[in-house]
């Protein structure tokens, strides 16, 4: 067993790629869900929505990286209203059902036969980051070593711009949730009709959530696209919904560091014990050794299930919630 | 706080010295009516929950909407507010058509609601709920919260929502979250609340109802105090004692419709009134009403 090299997994998956991309889908979900109570299932097709546009715009059409970003944002926005318009006028869990189906249609067309000269079909997009990766300040043979884990000059960008970007989006939750602003979503997530008997535009609040959200889910989507090199419709399934769901509730719904706490631990956890098994299997650790790695792999997916029924039922505000709000529930 | 502590307050006596006047009949009208509403009707599948022809509502008067369960009175508040839409019908506030229009513009125009069912925010601090009622607030948009051009209105409208949470003896409670308050406190937040919004007209859904004695007579006073305070006030309640005690009209809803109107002590004595209450055959043998359930049943 090499436990430096478990723990520097760890630690490069805590902070790497998927950290920030899933913190940053689950800081949009953190206001959808965690401040207004909007059940969005879909934020994986904002996630697609974002990296397809950069993908498509310099792959297709040849233009800039950068004109790709804009479009992403405008498509998630626009989507937001598509699926909002019908919904958010009806009760909670139609919105819920209408994203999640939302999302697997969207998936579905990315992969499609029909639209392949234009997505890709199920091999996705490749290789149209360059404009990205030129403005990169780091030299090219610039590297950091975490044990034996090298993190390039590229990654070493996407990383930067990933974490401002996360950055960013908790500086705009926390601005947000602290003015009146939050205090009507947060009155919306308890009771809509008392918010609306007060003269607030429930409607227009819901759908603001539901459009911001939606843009944090578009810009994890760009950090995906980079960071991969690659856009492909089944990075974009339903699993990845309930993994920003997941480390939402592990760090703490409507608080507003429990997504980034979320990420980050739940990253380390889920890639520690990845290799955590396999180093077992090879190592000949009694019980583990009796698994292969195939079955190690489906194993810690299973263990993820079973953290956060634990977590739900022991204790459902998280990490970093209050457990104060949620026992108010009864009266 | 001006005395209100007996019923014959300044704003009382006005009010009934307008109503005076007026006859007692469903539908009368008022010589300064806020709200006037015609042919608003509302079903409900096959079954018409609310049909009202026509009815006004005094302004600066305490009106009390009262009737047998299932009178429709909670329907017709829903119709008025916004928070249910009629099958036919219109409504005039202050002179201004409101159907059609959605529940928070209905509030914006100064018509405010509470509800049957007590609507305190209870994982929200009671301070927290009272600012949520303020008008207006430029932090309430996306963009200026983002930037934080808000602190300077919250200063104010804190202090406004700390002077009514004195009035309504809720001060000491201003950080807690309104989930520990008492039923009746719920009900006094909900109302000082709606306060915040500076309203011209308060529709009262049932504001006794879960309240302690200990409170009731507080309470009372409050929904009095709204009227010296120029407000106009119209409430739903069962209890007969309230509403001889505060109300200055009284309208009588059975099955839907308006049946009676009158000052409240006239109004107890009508004949369709008591008939509306204690069912058409309390003077017949028991059996003759079995037999009744039996045909329609039948149809």
């Amino acid at each position: 067993m090499d436990w430096s090299y478990i723990l520097a997994v760890m630690v490069t998956s805590a902070f790497g790629l998927q950290a920030i991309v899933f913190g940053l889908a689950a800081i949009g979900i953190n206001i959808q869900f965690g401040y207004t109570g909007l059940l969005n299932f879909g934020q994986a097709a904002f996630m697609a929505v974002g990296g397809y546009s950069v993908a498509v715009v310099v792959v297709e059409f040849g233009w800039s990286f950068w004109v790709g970003v804009p479009i992403g944002i405008i498509a998630a926005i626009l989507l937001a209203l598509l699926l909002g318009i019908p919904t958010l006028r009806l009760r909670a869990d139609y919105l819920a059902i209408v994203t999640i189906a939302a999302a697997e249609i969207i998936r579905l067309i990315l992969r499609s036969v029909t639209f392949k000269e234009l997505f890709g079909g199920s091999d996705g997009r490749q290789a149209f980051a360059d404009g990205f990766f030129a403005l990169s300040p780091y030299p090219d043979d610039a590297a950091i070593s975490i044990g034996p884990a090298v993190i390039n000059d590229q990654q070493l960008w996407t990383y930067t711009v990933g974490w401002l970007l996360v950055a960013l989006a908790l500086l705009i939750t926390w601005l947000l949730v602290r003015s009146p602003w939050g205090r009507v979503v947060k009155g919306i997530r308890e009771d809509e009709d008392a918010v609306r008997s007060l003269g607030k535009n429930v409607f227009a609040y819901k759908m603001q959530a539901l459009v911001l959200g939606g843009v944090f889910g578009a810009l994890a989507g760009f950090i995906t696209a980079i960071g991969a090199q690659n856009v492909n419709p089944d990075v974009f399934k339903t699993d990845a919904t309930f993994f920003a769901y997941a480390i939402l509730i592990l760090g703490g719904a409507a608080r507003v560091f429990g997504p980034l706490l979320g990420t980050i631990i739940f990253w380390a956890v889920f890639q520690g014990t990845d290799v955590f098994l396999r180093e077992g299997i090879d190592a000949g650790l009694p019980i583990i050794s009796l698994m292969d790695g195939t079955q190690a792999a489906v194993l810690r997916v299973m263990l993820v299930g079973l953290g956060i029924m634990l977590l739900m039922i022991y204790r459902p505000q998280g990490i970093l919630g209050d457990r104060r709000e949620l026992a108010l529930d009864a009266r | 706080m001006p005395d209100s502590t007996s019923t014959s307050g300044t704003r009382h006596d006005e009010a009934v010295r307008a109503l005076a006047s007026v006859p007692r009949v469903p539908g009368a009208p008022k010589p300064d009516p806020i709200l006037v509403v015609d042919g608003v009707k509302r079903s409900f599948g096959g079954l018409t929950a609310v049909d009202v022809q026509h009815v006004e509502i005094q302004r600066g008067a305490i009106t009390a909407l009262v009737g047998p369960n299932g009178a429709g009175k909670t329907t017709f508040f829903n119709l008025l507010t916004g928070f249910d839409t009629p099958d036919t019908g219109q409504w005039l506030f202050d002179g201004k058509d409101l159907a059609g229009m959605p529940a928070y513009k209905v509030a914006r125009l100064g018509m405010i609601r509470t509800f049957q069912l007590t609507k305190a925010l209870s994982k929200m601090t009671v301070i927290d709920n009272m600012r949520l009622g303020a008008k207006n607030q430029i932090g309430e948009r996306m963009i200026p919260a983002i930037l934080g051009l808000w602190k300077s209105q919250e200063v104010a409208v804190t202090e406004k929502a700390d002077e009514l949470l004195a009035r309504f003896k809720l001060f000491e409670k201003r950080a807690d979250f309104a989930g520990s308050l008492s039923g009746g406190q719920r009900k006094l937040l909900e109302m000082a609340r709606a306060l915040m919004t500076d309203p011209t007209m308060v529709m009262l859904d049932e504001p006794m109802a879960g309240v302690n004695p200990a409170l009731t007579q507080s309470l009372l006073e409050h929904i009095k105090d709204l009227r010296e305070q120029g407000m106009t006030v119209l409430f739903v309640e069962h209890d007969m004692d309230v509403v001889r005690d505060i109300s200055d009209w009284v309208i009588v809803m059975a099955q839907g419709s308006v049946i009676a109107e009158g000052p409240p002590d006239e109004v107890m004595r009508d004949e369709a009134v008591i008939t509306a209450y204690l069912g058409g055959h309390h003077d017949k043998a028991l059996t003759a009403s079995g037999v009744s359930y039996t045909e329609e049943a039948s149809q």
